[in-house]
């Protein structure tokens, strides 16, 4: 019994690996564009399997410092990342079944892999968009690069970029940071158990 | 010697001082009229909303304006019914059969009155209709586009001046006409048998619930009278309809002396409802007449224009209890209802008072067949029984009255150049206040519905002489902003207008600019001849017809460059503007073109036909200051001796024919064909 999670944790665990649905319906990343000509903001939304927003509009600006047409298809991420998000959470289910704290652990390890990966992933994206342009744009500045932001605030040219979570990140967020408290709270309560 | 220099510099300075009290005597310069705080109230700092859109119209410019207030600002001008080469309007292809009438295409007219669209007699916010004073017509503008709709021409009418004002629920606009004309079969009468075979008539056009779209329900016939201005009832009086007239003398010739020797005229009282019924019940007579109705497709982004044949025309012989006259003094010109409909007052322009008639003791006169005669075989309803009162004295040349919601009504006075506040109910003056100069319409926010927002009245001046700096012969019209907030009118602002302004009105902004549409969307565009995408671009001939599928986006046009052309053909540029983008419209102009620009809004497409005379390479280009590479945003087109054989060629980014190895294309290669 001492290495089981509690009712409660396990509800709690249950419960955070089922909201990750909520990663399907909701947007999980934001990019918002601010210029002097674009007031009332420009924004891309990124879902785990594609894209929306003011996307073309983006594209049509961007074209002119040679930055690729974005597009659903340069994102192969799109096709796995749901079978990802299943797959987490399933595995978080399992854990809540079985109860094992150290189940619980691994599984929280493996989120901190996956998280890293998809951090990864969305800095390699944004280096090559920022670097990787078409040597005849109209605009060619010899040394400026446009990769956007990996996460906050920075200036590209006349524009503002802020890249942030969306509701659908919040709640991935929300879910593994809930996670991570009931691991905590079980080795804590499970410490003071064993040098009692 | 002495005393005669003394007597002679007394003298001198006696006269000159009396000079200078003689000046003294001259009335105080018009800016005194402004109190201190003026212009705070009147400021809308940058990046700021105006609390109000006033809608003016733009008497002889044909067109209709629109306005921030208490700004003042002008935010955009709407082609209505003049042609307008800056926006295409009555040049490109698309907009041509607005214009159309049965005398083909007119390209101006002389827009006097707007109505708002109404619901319950409040605003609703959904249309604009206004007057075509010259070659009769009614149009209406959407305000979700802020562009003319709909434009239908009124047949047996000659001045369209009686409106367009609207019933309660937007049931219909009406179209008095000013002149009478002779009707039927045989038009070609000596002008001086006026008494004789001279007819009126006031139209009713419905409009749809719905889609807005008009359709000219009935005419009703009346005597050879001049129909001015009307207003629709409200409430209790929602049924009815009134329209001030003048002429009752029938006169043809110098109207001025000859339409002004009758003590009164009238305010012609007519139950629309009644004449719905008649008009549904076919009491009327199917005439044949030739009218145009011209509509614009936001899908196709095109007008059609249709001549229509007939027209149902109720004669009052036939339809007892529809139309009644009510004597009122002196040749009226405003008409308008009070907003609980109970007060109809009239202005009778060389009058000494302002009548104000009683809703309530028009029907009980009407039902005690309280008659002063006839007039034409209508019942004239006795002045004495109708009438709730005269405000004496209330200034000279009253013209058009609005109301406040708190039982006052404000008069405009062409003569003694000034508005008059007074109350409905006592018919007390409360307040007057000067105008510079000569005052025509009136408008308070509101005004002439049920429910006035009040705050405000704005004049709507006829003269400006010295108020601004001088232009040469030509001044500038111009409107005033007066606070009505407090007891006393307090002058806030003069505005320069557009064209002449007649009426307007003025509705809260958060009404219309929620609705505002930002873009046509692309997947709704159902031109025939858009392109949509570059690689959909494309050039035929058909017969002697080039037809270019063009598009736009920042920045370049596909194709540009076009080679082919033939002397005598026509050139149809048809210019799709690709963007998605709010305002980002993109222009269209191509050198020698005997028309006008293309001013294409993101998602439309618009056409300009161009026929070349020369032989030679033409430049296009983008008018529309769109990107940072506008000035790039050009092209050529080519055009050859009509027996030439260069073949039709198109292309973007890459030479076709292929001239030189293609190393230096900045943009990857459109889809070329050569045909």
């Amino acid at each position: 019994m001492k290495n089981n999670l509690t009712t409660t944790s396990r509800i709690l665990v249950a419960f955070a690996s089922g909201a990750l649905v909520c990663a399907f319906f909701l947007p999980v990343w934001r990019i918002d564009l601010f210029a002097p000509q674009y007031p009332e903001g420009l924004m891309m939304n990124i879902w785990i399997n594609g894209l929306s927003g003011d996307v073309e509009i983006i594209n049509g600006l961007n074209h002119y410092i040679g930055m690729k047409h974005i597009s659903v298809d340069m994102f192969p991420e799109f096709k796995f990342l749901p079978y990802v998000v299943g797959f987490f959470m399933l595995l978080g289910m399992l854990v809540a079944i079985t109860g094992k704290r150290k189940f619980l652990l691994w599984y929280l390890i493996l989120t901190v892999i996956g998280g890293a990966l998809a951090v990864y992933d969305f800095y390699r994206w944004g280096y090559d968009y920022g670097h990787n342009l078409d040597p005849n744009a109209a605009i060619r500045v010899p040394g400026l690069s446009y990769q956007p932001p990996l996460f906050g605030h920075k200036r590209l040219l006349n524009f503002d970029a802020y890249s942030f979570p969306d509701v659908g990140g919040w709640v991935v967020v929300g879910a593994s940071a809930l996670a991570f408290t009931v691991w905590f709270v079980e080795w804590y309560r499970h410490r003071k158990k064993t040098t009692v | 010697m002495k005393h005669t220099f003394f007597k002679t510099m007394l003298a001198l300075v006696v006269l000159t001082a009396s000079f200078l009290s003689f000046q003294g005597c001259k009335p105080k310069g018009a800016q005194s009229a402004v109190s201190g705080d003026a212009a705070a109230k009147a400021y809308v700092a940058p990046g700021k909303y105006d609390e109000f859109y006033n809608f003016v119209s733009g008497g002889f410019s044909g067109q209709m304006s629109v306005y921030g207030l208490p700004s003042g600002r002008l935010f955009r001008v709407i082609p209505v019914f003049s042609v307008d080469p800056e926006k295409g309007w009555g040049y490109s292809e698309e907009t041509k059969p607005m214009l159309n009438t049965s005398h083909g295409f007119v390209p101006w007219d002389d827009l006097h009155h707007i109505a708002l669209s109404v619901t319950k007699s409040e605003h609703d916010g959904r249309w604009a209709f206004g007057n075509a004073n010259n070659t009769p017509r009614i149009a209406r503008i959407d305000m979700k586009t802020f562009r003319t709709a709909e434009i239908i021409e009124i047949p047996n009418s000659a001045g369209n001046h009686s409106s367009p004002f609207i019933t309660e629920n937007s049931e219909y606009v009406v179209a008095g006409t000013r002149f009478s004309v002779p009707m039927g079969d045989n038009l070609d009468v000596p002008i001086n048998t006026y008494k004789d075979n001279f007819k009126g008539t006031v139209s009713f056009i419905g409009i749809d619930k719905t889609s807005g779209e008009m359709n000219l329900s009935f005419q009703i016939a009346t005597p050879g009278i001049n129909f001015d201005l009307a207003r629709a009832g409200k409430g209790k009086s929602a049924g009815w309809f009134f329209f001030s007239c003048y002429n009752s003398e029938k006169a043809n010739t110098l109207l001025e002396v000859n339409a002004s020797q009758k003590d009164k005229d009238f305010i012609m009282a007519v139950n629309w409802k009644k004449a719905e019924e008649y008009a549904k019940a076919g009491k009327g007579v199917k005439k044949q007449v030739k009218y145009a109705h011209n509509k614009y497709n936001e899908s196709t982004h095109s007008a059609t224009s249709e001549i229509k044949n007939e027209v149902l025309v109720l004669d009052p012989k036939d339809c007892p209890d529809m139309v009644y006259f009510m004597p009122c003094p002196k040749s009226p010109h405003g008409c308008d209802t009070d907003p609980t409909g109970e007060y109809i007052v009239g202005s009778g322009k060389l009058a000494a008072v302002i009548p104000v008639f009683s809703f309530a003791k028009i029907e009980a006169a009407i039902a005690a067949k309280n008659y002063d005669g006839e007039y034409d075989g209508i019942p004239v309803l006795k002045y004495e029984a109708v009438l709730h009162g005269e405000v004496q004295k209330p200034g000279l040349g009253p013209l058009h009255t609005e109301f406040d919601g708190n039982g006052n009504a404000y008069t405009s006075f062409f003569v003694s150049s000034e508005i008059v506040k007074w109350n409905i109910k006592d018919l007390k003056v409360l307040d007057r206040v000067n105008t510079y100069y000569s005052i025509g319409h009136l408008c308070v926010p509101g005004g002439p519905t049920s429910k006035p927002h009040g705050k405000y009245v704005i004049a709507y001046n006829k003269i400006t002489k010295d108020r601004y700096l001088p232009t040469g012969p030509e001044l500038t019209q111009s409107a005033q902003l007066f606070d009505i907030s407090g007891d006393k009118m307090k002058l806030v602002l003069d505005f320069p207008t557009i064209g002449e302004p007649h009426y307007a009105e003025a509705i809260p902004a958060s009404m219309i600019m929620k609705n505002s549409q930002k873009i046509f969307k692309l997947e709704e565009n159902k031109h025939p001849y858009a392109a949509l995408g570059d690689n959909n671009a494309k050039v035929e001939r058909k017969g002697n017809e080039i037809h270019v599928y063009m598009t736009s986006i920042r920045s370049h046009f596909t194709p540009d460059n076009i080679e082919g052309v033939k002397l005598g053909e026509t050139v149809y540029f048809h210019v799709t503007n690709l963007e998605q983008d709010w305002d980002v419209p993109h222009g269209f102009a191509v050198k020698g073109a005997a028309n006008a620009e293309l001013l294409i809004m993101p998602g439309e497409t618009q056409t300009l036909a161009w026929k070349p005379e020369k032989a030679g390479v033409y430049p296009m280009y983008c008018t529309d200051f769109c990107s940072a590479l506008h000035q790039e945003m050009q092209g050529y087109i080519r055009v050859s001796p009509a027996g030439s054989n260069v073949p039709l060629t198109f292309s973007t980014g890459t030479n076709l024919p292929a001239a030189k190895p293609a190393a230096a294309t900045t943009a990857p290669a459109e889809k070329s064909t050569t045909k």
